[in-house]
């Protein structure tokens, strides 16, 4: 069953008739062929696929793009500005070598700005706890969190 | 640019620039596998066995070829003249005979052996119709008993999964001087004895294994975008052992990968399938696979059983150790399976100590399970575990301080000539251990002790002084053992008429950096800026060869095939700036991107010389070719010998089981170190996952059906970043001898300490309450039963 969708993506107006049961990961990847948003698991556990939906993190493997009708989607193409500056939690994972091979990584920074958002001044056991739901398999996180302590004070500013 | 704008050796080697990768990786612009997408695309899926062993009485897919969509099915009938999948590596056992090696189909032929075995390729023009139409084949199984544990494999009367390998036995091989090893025991003061499993582990690298198989008609030639840590080697085992294909028609791509761990090394049957079908249907075929494919199908690791003697005289002195496991070869042998348990096990079993004889028999055999191979450390983490846990339970039996113990018998001359067939060639054991003694705060340990147990909770403290053998390898050496390939590396260095750089490496980069490394091993040696060098790997179509990464031997094997192309450059810029300078070629040095007539103030910059060379209108064109372009490959003349000490802290909570990690210490000597910020985050990756291993991973086999029991994350339990700490790393350099980088590889060396330090601390905090035994990982329900048996010996056996 085909059903029209129409949403914001980085803060561009998307319309689109898609299959009923495409879910939001599917239709960023291979409609808007957004291909930096990643798939590692398929059961919600390891974060990859993490994108902002109205400002909040959700995992975009366990969302049919149809539930997000109407919603502003921020993915981690949306986080550069126009003249291609990094955000402030991208330039610290850069410098903090916060990421190896990269695939987490896009999910790692969606979640790590959602949650600063919602806590600006997260020490390190708040910052691990709230990345519990981002699995990293080559930095053992050590660098992750100084990354996201790096970003907050960052953000800030 | 900050750090990126350094040149000249001394300024740019061992500085941490910053990686030059991560720009693309940040912004979402990396290209993986599944991000790339061919015009008439197909999608494919595989049926895979539901059984751990069955044979096969029919394939019906007749109804399933009439579905929407539905482009073709392949089962194993179906690929007649396609070999199986080769083992790349001989082993000999005691007896002299070949192991047996039964024959590994690409897709089942008559039998499955395993759950996830595939039977039957679909292809379709979507992957959900593909799925459609892989539920409407019908198989008709016959049932057959499974076995999945090693030890039941071998036993009598169990199910056999190979005719070619009666009672399941892949080999039975042995290391050492066993009679030696027998008169030492015979004047032991000391023996110390340890029965332990290292428990088998599923890789997860976070990106699935993907494939994207095209076939040009018009070319007669095939491109395969893979999933792969060696791309050559991909490219060598399916063309020449599988397809019969020649090399020059297939080109294989392994554009951004993330993460390998030894789980991409191996010719999986999936993309050998795809690439065969590619041209019977004339269209691009992608796979990518879901993670319960994933987990069921990428090779696993570990999944040894071990009991080991230690020998010492009764001040400690190590006399002799003597090993017996039993390894999980699972259904079919894996690419480089049989070398893991022997070649990359035994000959580490020296450790750090001067144990003069040492014997080691290993039997691997064949189980109903997914197929093992290298998974990070690769037989050097097992080589670990023995020889550490077995050093810790001989100091708790002999009341000799750990460190003291390790000391009495550290190595201290080298090179040293080790009873299982290594020579050390350099190394400073003592170094590491004082200083991660330092970095832990072993000092204050006591007083941490009994802060715990005033909250009522155990603490204990752990060691773990490994070594390993990195480098892969001297090709006449590993030939020697059984090796089926060379395992040299290759390198080549374009300078552009501008003097800008492109290097070309067979190594491959799935997180390790080499981008940067590389680039900075290039800007020291030809004084250019990192930003003015590029490197390029994972792709036949323009690496001139390669061997791969794993065995942490990108900067030493693959870094030195570079410098050696360097050196080349250099030696051809010498002769250039000669001619232009009007000096002898002996006269003519090179230094900070300058060539000098030495003692002068004349000289001609790198870019000139390099231009002229593009550009020769004033050249020797009778004795010289133009252009700067090098190619070089490097064998390697011994291994390296990467080594340290790890300590490891825990707290425990007796209540509830609960292994708390309460402090990680790593001091390793890789040699020579480029790039320290990417040396310590392989050193933090690796410690994750030895304590993934000791803490938590743990894959399991129902032991009656043979199915998956931790099939998904949400039954395979990965480190997460709330059950791990911050650690503390540093590094102390003896370089390496014998090759110019004095490198000696790093990217094993956390998975192969951390296993041993942890259980060694848990087993420390344990011994307060009485308990002698513990096998990985240390969950909260094993700790806890632990200890009520410990203190209610009747209810040993009652888990």
């Amino acid at each position: 069953m085909s059903v029209s969708l129409a949403m914001t993506v980085n803060g561009k107006p998307v319309a689109a008739d898609v299959d009923a049961r495409t879910l939001l990961v599917d239709f960023l990847r291979n409609q808007l062929s957004l291909t930096g948003t990643h798939v590692g698991c398929d059961t919600a556990q390891c974060g990859a696929c993490t994108v902002h939906v109205d400002g909040q993190a959700v995992k975009s493997c366990n969302v049919l793009a149809l539930q997000v009708q109407g919603a502003s989607i921020v993915t981690i193409e949306g986080l550069i500005a126009e003249d291609g500056t990094m955000h402030p939690m991208q330039e610290a994972f850069r410098d903090c070598h916060g990421l190896q091979c990269g695939f987490c990584t896009p999910g790692m920074v969606m979640s790590a700005i959602d949650l600063v958002n919602r806590h600006p001044r997260a020490d390190e056991a708040t910052i691990r706890a709230e990345l519990e739901g981002n699995l990293c398999r080559c930095t053992g996180y050590h660098n992750i969190v100084k990354a996201v302590r790096q970003g907050a004070a960052a953000m800030g500013k | 640019m900050g750090a990126n704008d350094t040149t000249g050796l001394a300024s740019v080697i061992g500085q941490p620039v910053l990686r030059k990768e991560d720009a693309r990786f940040l912004t979402g612009t990396g290209q993986y596998t599944d991000d790339v997408s061919m015009p008439r695309q197909t999608h494919a899926y595989f049926l895979r066995s539901p059984h751990a062993h069955a044979a096969i009485r029919a394939i019906d897919v007749v109804k399933a070829k009439g579905l929407p969509g539905v482009i073709d099915i392949f089962t194993g009938a179906d690929l007649t003249g396609v070999n199986g999948l080769p083992c790349g590596w001989l082993i000999t056992g005691s007896d002299g005979k070949p192991m047996n090696e039964p024959p590994h189909p690409v897709l089942a032929q008559g039998k499955v052996r395993y759950v996830g075995d595939a039977v039957a390729l679909v292809i379709a023009e979507t992957v959900d119709q593909a799925k459609d139409a892989a539920e409407a084949i019908v198989v008709e199984y016959d049932v057959l008993p499974a076995v999945v544990n090693v030890v039941d494999a071998l036993a009598p009367g169990a199910p056999q999964l190979h005719g070619e390998a009666p009672g399941n036995k892949c080999y039975t091989w042995a290391l050492g001087d066993r009679s030696a090893v027998e008169a030492a025991f015979a004047k032991a003061a000391h023996v110390t004895s340890l029965d332990i499993v290292n428990n088998r582990l599923v890789p997860n690298a976070i990106e699935p294994r993907a494939a994207l198989a095209s076939y040009n008609r018009a070319e007669d030639a095939y491109t395969l975008y893979v999933t792969s840590q060696n791309p050559h080697v991909e490219r060598l085992l399916m063309t020449a052992f599988v397809l019969g294909l020649p090399e020059h028609k297939v080109r294989v791509i392994a554009p951004d990968v993330g993460g390998g761990f030894g789980s991409k090394i191996y010719l999986y049957a999936e993309e050998t399938a795809m690439v065969w079908a590619s041209k019977r249907i004339n269209r691009p075929i992608k796979w990518v696979a879901e993670r319960s494919e994933s987990f069921l199908t990428d090779a696993h690791g570990r999944d040894h059983v071990t009991h080991a003697e230690l020998a010492l005289d009764k001040d400690g002195k190590f006399l002799a150790l003597r090993v017996q496991t039993t390894a999980n070869m699972g259904a079919y042998l894996s690419t480089f399976a049989s070398c893991i348990p022997t070649i990359l096990y035994a000959t580490l079993l020296a450790g750090q100590y001067t144990t003069p004889a040492i014997w080691c028999e290993v039997t691997a055999a064949f189980t109903n399970t997914a197929p093992v191979d290298a998974y990070r450390g690769a037989g050097r983490p097992e080589a670990t575990y023995v020889v550490e846990r077995i050093v810790h339970q001989a100091a708790v039996e002999m009341g000799i301080p750990q460190d003291e113990l390790r000391r009495r018998n550290f190595i201290r001359a080298f090179p040293y000539q080790t009873p299982v067939a290594l020579n050390y060639d350099i190394g400073n054991y003592d170094q590491t251990l004082d200083a991660a003694m330092e970095m832990a705060d072993v000092a204050g340990f006591g007083a941490r002790r009994d802060e715990s147990q005033k909250l009522g909770k155990l603490r204990g403290l752990g060691y773990a002084s490994y070594i390993e053998a990195c480098g892969l390898a001297p090709s006449n050496v590993a030939g020697a053992l059984g090796a089926r390939a060379g395992l040299f590396e290759a390198g080549e260095v374009r300078v552009h008429p501008t003097g800008s750089v492109t290097v070309f490496t067979g190594s491959h980069s799935h997180g390790q950096g080499h981008e940067t490394t590389f680039a900075q091993i290039v800007a020291a040696r030809l004084g250019v800026p990192v930003d003015n060098v590029s490197v390029v790997h994972g792709d036949t179509g323009r690496v001139p060869f390669g061997m791969g990464t794993y065995g942490s031997r990108s900067l030493a094997v693959g870094g030195t095939a570079i410098v050696k192309a360097l050196d080349k450059i250099v030696a051809k810029g010498r002769k250039i700036a000669a001619h232009l300078l009007e000096a002898a070629e002996t006269d003519i040095e090179f230094k900070d991107g300058k060539f000098s007539v030495a003692g002068t103030d004349r000289s001609k910059t790198f870019a000139e010389i390099a231009l002229t060379a593009y550009v020769p209108h004033n050249y020797p064109l009778a004795t010289l070719e133009p252009g700067l372009n090098e190619t070089a490959f490097y064998d390697p003349t011994n291994f390296t010998y990467p080594a340290g000490t790890h300590i490891c802290e825990v707290e425990i909570d007796p209540d509830t089981g609960v292994v708390e990690v309460a402090a990680f210490t790593a001091c390793d000597d890789f040699g020579t170190v480029i790039n320290p910020m990417i040396v310590a985050g392989q050193v933090h990756g690796g410690v994750a996952q030895g304590l993934g291993q000791a803490l938590l991973e743990h894959c399991v086999y129902d032991r009656d059906s043979g199915q998956l029991l931790t099939g998904s994350m949400m039954d395979y339990a990965l480190p997460r970043a709330d059950d791990l700490p911050s650690f503390t790393v540093d590094t102390k350099v003896t370089p390496c001898t014998h090759n110019p980088l004095g490198a000696k590889g790093c990217g094993e060396a956390g998975a192969i300490g951390a296993p041993a330090a942890m259980m060694n601390a848990v087993m420390d905090a344990l011994a307060a309450v009485g308990v002698t035994h513990l096998d990985m990982p240390a969950s909260p329900q094993r700790v806890w039963n632990a200890i009520r048996q410990a203190r209610d010996p009747a209810l040993v056996g009652h888990a």
